[in-house]
Formats: C-alpha cells, structure tokens, sequence
C-alpha cells in the first residue's frame, strides 16, 4: 500500500485516464496524422503528473513557481495536449484542432503558441538538457519547484542526451527527475532490435543518477517512485516506467507499426468502444 | 574622406592591435556586474573565449559543459527558459557549427534570450587549419528566424556588442569575432546601435559594405583609392541580420556599385545578404570579397587573408574591376 496515494484516489485516476485515452483517439482520428502507440501507453503516467504529482495551476501557466514538465519526445505531445484539455487548460473541443492550421496545438508542441507546454520539442534528445537547464538555474536562486522530464527510450541513441545526463549527474541536480516510457518500440522495430539500449539502468547509474524502475500503468508505484526522487538529495532520479506500447487498445498494443499513425474513423469507433466498455468488460452506453 | 561622426581613430594607419575575443571577454564582465540574470557557459575553451574572464569575477555564474556543445546550447536553452540570459562560448565551428539544430529547436524556435559567441572565425585563425576556420557561421545563423546576428569589426565595437546583444536584444543573438589581434580602430565614442550600419567613410564612386576585421583592409584599400581618384563609401554593417536596409540603400543609390567584404564564405554570408536586399530594391554592380566556396588551411592570417584573396590590393582590385563595369 502506496503513503503518497490513497486506493481511492488511484481509482479515481485510472479512470480518468480512460477517459483521456478516449480523447486521444477522438483527437488523432480527426487529425488525420500523429502518433498513436506512445501517447497512448504515456496516458497513465500523464493523468498521474496533471492530477496528482504537478504542483500547477491551469489557469495560471506562467505562475513563476510551478513544477515544470518537459516534453522530450514531442511527437507524444497528443496525450498532454489531451489531458492539459482534462486539466483545464483549454476547451476539451480544442483537441478537435490538433494539426490543423492556425491550431495552438501543433503537430510537434511549441512555446510560444500553447502556454503550458513549457518547451518546443520534436527532435530528439534535446529535452533533459533543457530540463537540466531550467533546474540549475532555479537552484542558483533557491527556488523549490522541481522539475519532470519526460522521454522516450529511443532517444537514448542520441548523443546529446548523454551529454545531459552527464551535466546532471555531475551537479547533482536532484531537483529534476526523469521519466522514460519503455515500451520497446521505435519507428524501425523494437528498439533491442534497431540499436539496443540495454542496460539501461546501468548506463544511468554509470552517470551519477539515482534509477527507479516501475510499471507505467500502475499509477501506485509511479507516484511512489515520484516520491522516493524528492527525496533523493545528491543525485537527479530517472524512473525507468516499463509501459506496453499501445496500451489500453488491444490491436494496438506492442505493435511498433502503431508507432507514427493515427487510427482511421472506423478503427476510431472500435477503439473508442473497446475503451469504453474497458474491453468488453461492461456495457457500453453508445455502440 | 572619413566620416567624423564615425569617431575612428586618429591615424588610421596607425592602430592598436587587439584581439576581438578580448572585447568579449570585457563585455561579458561588464554585464555580470550591472545585470545578475546573465550567466556563461563555456565549453571547455574558457581562455580562448575569454569567457575565463567572467569565471574569475563571478566563478557561481559560470557553468562549466566540458567538450559538449550540443548540451551547451539546450542547456542554456533551458537556463533562458527559467529566466537566465545566458552567453555561450566556444569556436563558431562547433557553436553554431556542430550545434547547429539544438541551436534552431530549442533557442531561435522556442525564442529564447541565449547568447550565441562564436569565436575563433574566419580564416584569420591561422596554424589551425580548415577544421577550425569558420567559414560558414554568418549562414548558419541568418536562415534562422528571431535570430540576430551581430560581426563586430574589432576589441571596442565587440565589447559593446556584447553588451548590447542583451541591453538592446530580448531575443537570441549571434556575436562572431575572431582569434588574432586585429587593427583597434572605432573608439568608445564610435556609436554603436544593433541594426544601425555605420558609415565610416563617405564617398561618391564605390559602396564598400564589410564586417568584422577586413573592414580595416577595407578602410585602408578606400584610402589608398582616394589618392588615385576613386572615392569610396565604406559601411561597417556590423549586424548582419536584421540588415540596415536604408544605410546601405542610400549609398548605393548615389555610387550604383557595391563591394562587399567578409571573412566567410561569399555563399550565404553578408555579400548574400546584400544582394538579396539590392536584386529587390535596386540592382547595382556587385563584387563579393571573402572565401569562393572553399576550406581554408594552415598558414599564418595574413598569408591566409592574401592567399584567399582578403587583402587589401583584393579589395583595391574588386574596386577597379567594378568601376569598369559601372562605365
């Protein structure tokens, strides 16, 4: 039994992120293009750091104080887009607009046009030293807000990440934590396959960061490991968070030809049912 | 004749020598003393940088990367995000070279107030050789948008460039300058504006438009020219990106023939630029001095500015040929 969350709560949340799962596929079939295996398998871990973790205001996304979370791997960006909607930050009918021109929510997130959204990402590898970035500074003023980095797995192929997990380690930037979704796939295969990242928790501890390594989908262990970071004192943390690719849609799940499409409206209103029936599971209220 | 307002020096033909890098050096002191957001990130070349000078001064605001430059510009990417104006130092080779898209992404596009110097560009470099002669930096960095890009022509106008990229700049900023000690020849009073060409000399035959330190050759060529008849305007266009439109237009309206001159490639740097402006608004003769499309070597930066044609008997020449063209 979890200190940091109550039973009633973790229900409350899985819930929700069935709910935000559904907005995600509404989200991707209207759009027409977009990733859907990874922001659905992240959806766990984002209803998580928007309705229990982040110390945040929608209403509010400058406030100078808030946790930060940074996006590293912005073609995941539908399911925050999809649960800061949830949260409040924007009309939930705003979703209908991912990718479309003159929409705040771009194909790949940016800065400038989303408050919230904190930094624009895409190309990969680049997120943790802008993570590190923004927690340095805040420890050079002793601000207390920490700071989430969220990634993929495959872009730990890339050598900029390195160089930042390296730069973390060694100031001792306990203040930021990461959070790597392990579903094993990337765009050419399974990522053992491509270029292996094994052993990855290895490598991390190798460059001075404290590893944590749990199950995406059980919202319990990653608020617990959440917990455990703040209070790790000489080291940054990374949480390991082992996800099924696709998760929540059978058809979906471990396939990495998911990896860079969207559902067509048919397969939409399939998945949408599956979603809602939690698989069969109960009645649903519109077939 | 020279233009009084420019403030230069006495005897042109008799200046100091200075480093640029060591105006930035001065520039990024002075800044750290009057504004507590500006920190510097180096990596791994704080005395060749000069950024060793802030280091001293105010070692809790220098952050040290190590041989890392792509991290250097998303980490400062990430400090500027928080609320820090950070400078980053390094050869222009590798920042903005190597670091080119961490440099795109996460500073021009998410529009962020970093600092970008690249030091140690040009073929003036020297000993080195091709590898570390940036010759491409000025194009780099003028495709980017909410990019500026500033190339001060010596120590002076380098330490106010400095200080400006941040007093007169709220978005990132490109300062380029170079290794060997180079003609000082604007002083303190020389005005300094970010997108504000200043006119050196004035002239009724031939617009020389130039930055960084060949703009010396290029005074000295303008010099010897007016003892054999020719009258030249010489522009310090020390910012690249947003170019003085309106300084550089005026000129040419009244010369109709341009020289530029630059130690960077001809391909997409200030002669680009210039042309780009002129093929718009009026269509003028036009010569380009800088590197024709290829690597430099190792050798000694005089021999080198000779050998690839930077010198000043290669701007006297590109002067001639164009009157003729002009006739």
């Amino acid at each position: 039994m979890s200190h940091y969350i109550h039973d009633d709560k973790v229900k409350e949340l899985e819930e929700l992120a069935n709910k935000i799962r559904q907005s995600l596929i509404e989200e991707l079939v209207e759009a027409k293009s977009g990733h859907t295996a990874g922001p659905l398998d992240m959806a766990d871990i984002f209803t998580a750091l928007y309705f229990h973790i982040l110390n945040h205001d929608p209403k509010n996304p400058f406030w100078p104080d808030r946790d930060r979370l940074i996006l590293s791997n912005g073609h995941i960006c539908p399911i925050r887009y999809a649960t800061m909607a949830h949260a409040g930050y924007f009309p939930l009918e705003e979703l209908k607009t991912l990718r479309k021109f003159g929409t705040r929510l771009q194909g790949h997130p940016e800065r400038e046009r989303l408050p919230g959204i904190e930094t624009t990402s895409g190309p990969l590898g680049s997120g943790l030293g802008q993570a590190a970035g923004i927690a340095y500074g805040a420890r050079m003023d002793n601000k207390k807000f920490r700071v989430y980095c969220a990634m993929s797995d495959a872009e730990h192929q890339a050598g900029n990440l390195w160089e930042s997990a390296m730069f973390a380690g060694n100031n001792k930037l306990s203040n930021l934590t990461g959070i790597i979704d392990r579903n094993n796939i990337q765009i050419n295969g399974m990522t053992e396959n491509v270029m292996p990242l094994e052993p990855l928790k290895a490598k991390y501890e190798a460059f001075n960061w404290h590893v944590l390594e749990v199950d995406g989908h059980n919202i319990e262990e990653f608020v617990d490991a959440v917990e455990e970071a703040k209070a790790i004192y000489e080291k940054p943390t990374v949480i390991i968070a082992h996800t099924i690719a696709g998760k929540g849609v059978s058809e979906i799940e471990y396939d990495f030809n998911w990896h860079g499409k969207p559902p067509k409206p048919v397969e939409g209103t399939k998945f949408l049912n599956e979603l809602r029936t939690l698989g069969g599971k109960i009645k649903s209220e519109h077939e | 004749m020279l233009n009084h307002e420019a403030y230069l020096i006495e005897d042109l033909l008799k200046p100091d020598k200075a480093p640029t890098r060591d105006g930035y050096g001065k520039g990024l002191v002075a800044l750290g003393e009057k504004d507590d957001r500006v920190v510097v990130l180096c990596a791994d070349l704080a005395e060749s940088t000069r950024s060793h000078w802030f280091k001293e001064k105010f070692p809790e605001r220098y952050i040290e990367l190590g041989v890392a430059e792509q991290n250097m510009a998303t980490i400062a990417a990430g400090l500027a995000n928080y609320g820090k104006i950070p400078f980053i130092s390094s050869y222009a080779v590798f920042s903005p070279g190597r670091n080119n898209e961490q440099i795109r992404t996460t500073i021009s596009l998410n529009n962020l107030p970093v600092k970008i110097a690249g030091a140690h560009a040009g073929i003036s470099v020297g000993p080195d050789g091709a590898t570390h002669q940036a010759l491409e930096d000025i194009a780099l960095m003028r495709v980017q948008p909410n990019m500026t890009v500033i190339v001060p022509c010596d120590d002076v106008e380098t330490q106010k460039a400095t200080i400006a990229s941040v007093d007169q700049c709220s978005g990132p900023v490109y300062i380029r300058f170079g290794r060997e000690k180079s003609p000082v020849f604007t002083t303190e009073e020389t005005p300094f504006e970010i997108g504000k060409a200043i006119t050196l000399r004035i002239g009724k035959d031939i617009t020389i438009v130039g930055c960084g330190m060949l703009l010396y050759n290029a005074l000295v060529a303008a010099e010897e020219l007016s003892k054999e008849g020719i009258e030249a305007t010489v522009i310090n266009s020390h910012t690249v990106k947003p170019l003085d439109i309106t300084t550089i237009l005026n000129s040419v309206k009244e010369t109709n023939a341009v020289v530029t001159v630059e130690e960077h490639q001809v391909n997409g740097g200030l002669g680009s630029a210039v042309s780009e402006m002129l093929a718009q608004h009026f269509p003028a003769p036009m010569e380009f001095i800088g590197v024709h499309d290829r690597f430099g070597e190792s050798g000694e930066p005089d021999e080198l500015i000779e050998h690839f044609r930077m010198g000043v008997k290669d701007i006297k020449a590109a002067v001639l040929r164009i009157m003729k063209r002009k006739l």
